[in-house]
């Protein structure tokens, strides 16, 4: 194969210090000692992020998205893992249907399931709740958490778990001991893309999100919308740090080329 | 996977099998037709219903919302740039996107990697984040963005991002690109680089090679990459809100303005049914064409 000529680095070269670009200018901002928007260039300060504590506002709106994160993920799991089981193992009448409804919130425009959300919760009583967030994030990550789960289950070599049965184990042995293990790694990065993509939700969860049960990204949406100053810039680097240490953890565990190729998939 | 099956005792009938599959599903069937199929049936009804400032919503089945929308020029005008905007943020990610990928695809192991790393990446931060990147870019007319061009020479005056179509194309290209790259990317992993070396050593010319040999077969990652990001942009929200300001409304801005501050929801309803039986029926129909007409690659 051959080499990429200095035409070509150049292309490359800019075109990855775009894509950067705007990730960069919001972290150094975040830094200005100056009370206005500037980027430092003589000293960097951490005074924004010291403000961040006198607007509970944004504290509580981080923890109710680690909340709804941490929870509408983990119960995300519990369902997906059977349904990609099934999916995986068996051929059966309905099959494809059934998995293109899983994977429909992905089609979906975001605009229409909130909307959607919002008029169904309403209607019977829980508009405007936790309990209704909670529901509409499981439903939004599910996709994300089954398509690697999915991978994992298609992957994984039967033969162990014919040997088990072949010694005796009954289903849930089998399940415990042999099918999870070879799974967990699916399970845990499906689990991982799950959380970051109910911790970043915006477009769904404007709709339905109350002063009591705003989210993060909620939070710094309607704080734009008014002005841009250094806090929410100093907010958005937090989030940017938080994220990034999630992914390095994830490259760690799992590898994130596959998270990454079952996020960028969306539509398909 | 299915051979094991296959392999099993003839007495594991299929129905046994089937009825175990259901059971697995069947969490998963219930929360998804409680909560996806039964809400968005619900928002179809209401895009019908009547709606006024003191009564509130009447549950009764009239066209009065649908009819609002045809007949009064706002929403033409309100959708054409809907589909405008997105249709421009597509060519862009096809146009950079496409190079990008193939510059990646030839470069050495642990760079190719990597920078795939530093493109794909962004898609997993927050995506209010990277819009506020882009309007501390933009930012008035002496904004970073603006000056730099200057500077370069690029440009002579300083041109209007912050609550401009510009401005949204530019940030809907940016937030899309990684899912063109990715596309571009799969479809260029499938490609056998013996062609290419076949094509120079007969001769052909770097350029012809793309264009002949390269070119044609990832033609359909391009086209389902555009597919997606078309779809996206087309239905996305932060950033056409944060940087279209309040008045340059897009069809997914405008049913959030519907909902929450005229409260008018059959007529946000009505908006947001449009933009999805649209989205649908052009993916739908873009993804038959290709199939169509890339048929021999798809066997």
């Amino acid at each position: 194969m051959k080499k990429n000529g200095p035409l070509a680095l150049a292309f490359h070269t800019l075109f990855v210090v775009v894509m950067l670009a705007p990730i960069v200018v919001v972290c150094l901002v975040a830094f200005t000692p100056e009370g206005f928007l500037s980027i430092p260039t003589t000293s960097f300060s951490l005074r924004w992020f010291k403000a961040i504590a006198n607007y509970p506002e944004f504290v509580r709106a981080f923890g109710t998205s680690l909340w709804l994160g941490a929870l509408s993920s983990f119960v995300t799991v519990l369902v997906a893992v059977p349904a990609a089981l099934a999916l995986a193992r068996y051929r059966f009448r309905g099959r494809d249907a059934l998995s293109a409804l899983f994977l429909s919130p992905l089609m979906i425009p975001h605009v229409v399931l909130g909307i959607a959300f919002l008029r169904f919760f309403t209607l019977i009583g829980f508009g405007g709740t936790f309990l209704a967030l909670l529901i509409a994030h499981i439903i939004v990550v599910f996709p994300f958490a089954l398509r690697l789960t999915l991978a994992a289950a298609t992957g994984m070599d039967r033969a162990t778990e014919m040997a088990a049965i072949s010694l005796g184990a009954d289903g849930f042995t089998l399940f415990r001991r042999v099918t999870l293990p070879a799974i967990l790694p699916g399970i845990v990065s499906g689990w991982a893309l799950a959380f970051i993509q109910s911790f970043d939700d915006l477009t769904m969860t404007v709709f339905l999100a109350t002063p009591g049960t705003e989210t993060l990204p909620v939070r710094m949406f309607l704080y734009i919308q008014d002005n841009i100053d250094p806090l929410v810039t100093s907010v958005s680097a937090s989030v940017i740090a938080i994220t990034m240490t999630v992914l390095v953890l994830l490259d760690r565990f799992y590898g994130l080329g596959r998270v990454l190729t079952a996020k960028g998939d969306a539509g398909r | 996977m299915s051979a094991a099956i296959d392999s099993l005792p003839a007495s594991a009938a299929p129905s046994r099998e089937t009825r175990a599959a259901w059971a697995l599903a069947l969490p998963a069937l219930m929360l998804f037709t409680g909560v996806v199929v039964i809400p968005l049936a619900m928002t179809v009804m209401l895009s019908f219903h009547d709606w006024g400032q003191y009564k509130g919503i009447e549950p009764v089945f009239i066209l009065k919302n649908w009819r609002e929308i045809a007949s009064d020029p706002y929403y033409a005008e309100m959708f054409s740039r809907t589909f405008r905007v997105a249709a421009l943020a597509t060519l862009i990610t096809a146009v950079l996107g496409v190079p990008e990928a193939y510059i990646l695809n030839r470069m050495n192991s642990p760079w190719k990697g990597f920078f795939l790393l530093v493109i794909l990446g962004p898609l997993l931060i927050s995506v209010v984040a990277r819009t506020l990147g882009w309007a501390l870019l933009f930012g008035g007319n002496n904004g970073l963005a603006n000056k730099l061009m200057m500077s370069l020479g690029l440009i002579a005056s300083p041109i209007r991002f912050m609550f401009t179509e510009t401005g949204m194309v530019v940030a809907l290209a940016h937030a899309m690109m990684p899912f063109m790259v990715l596309a571009v990317w799969t479809a260029l992993q499938r490609i056998d680089p013996q062609i290419e070396n076949a094509a120079t050593s007969l001769g052909a010319s770097p350029f012809t090679v793309v264009r002949r040999i390269i070119l044609p077969q990832i033609m359909p990652g391009v086209l389902s990459g555009a597919i997606i990001v078309f779809s996206l942009s087309a239905s996305a929200f932060a950033t056409p809100a944060i940087i279209g300001g309040r008045r340059l409304k897009v069809a997914s801005t405008l049913a959030y303005d519907e909902f929450l501050n005229t409260l008018n929801w059959p007529l946000g309803a009505a908006v947001a049914v449009l933009l999805l039986a649209a989205l649908v029926l052009i993916v739908v129909g873009s993804n038959a064409l290709i199939e169509r007409r890339y048929a021999e690659l798809f066997r």
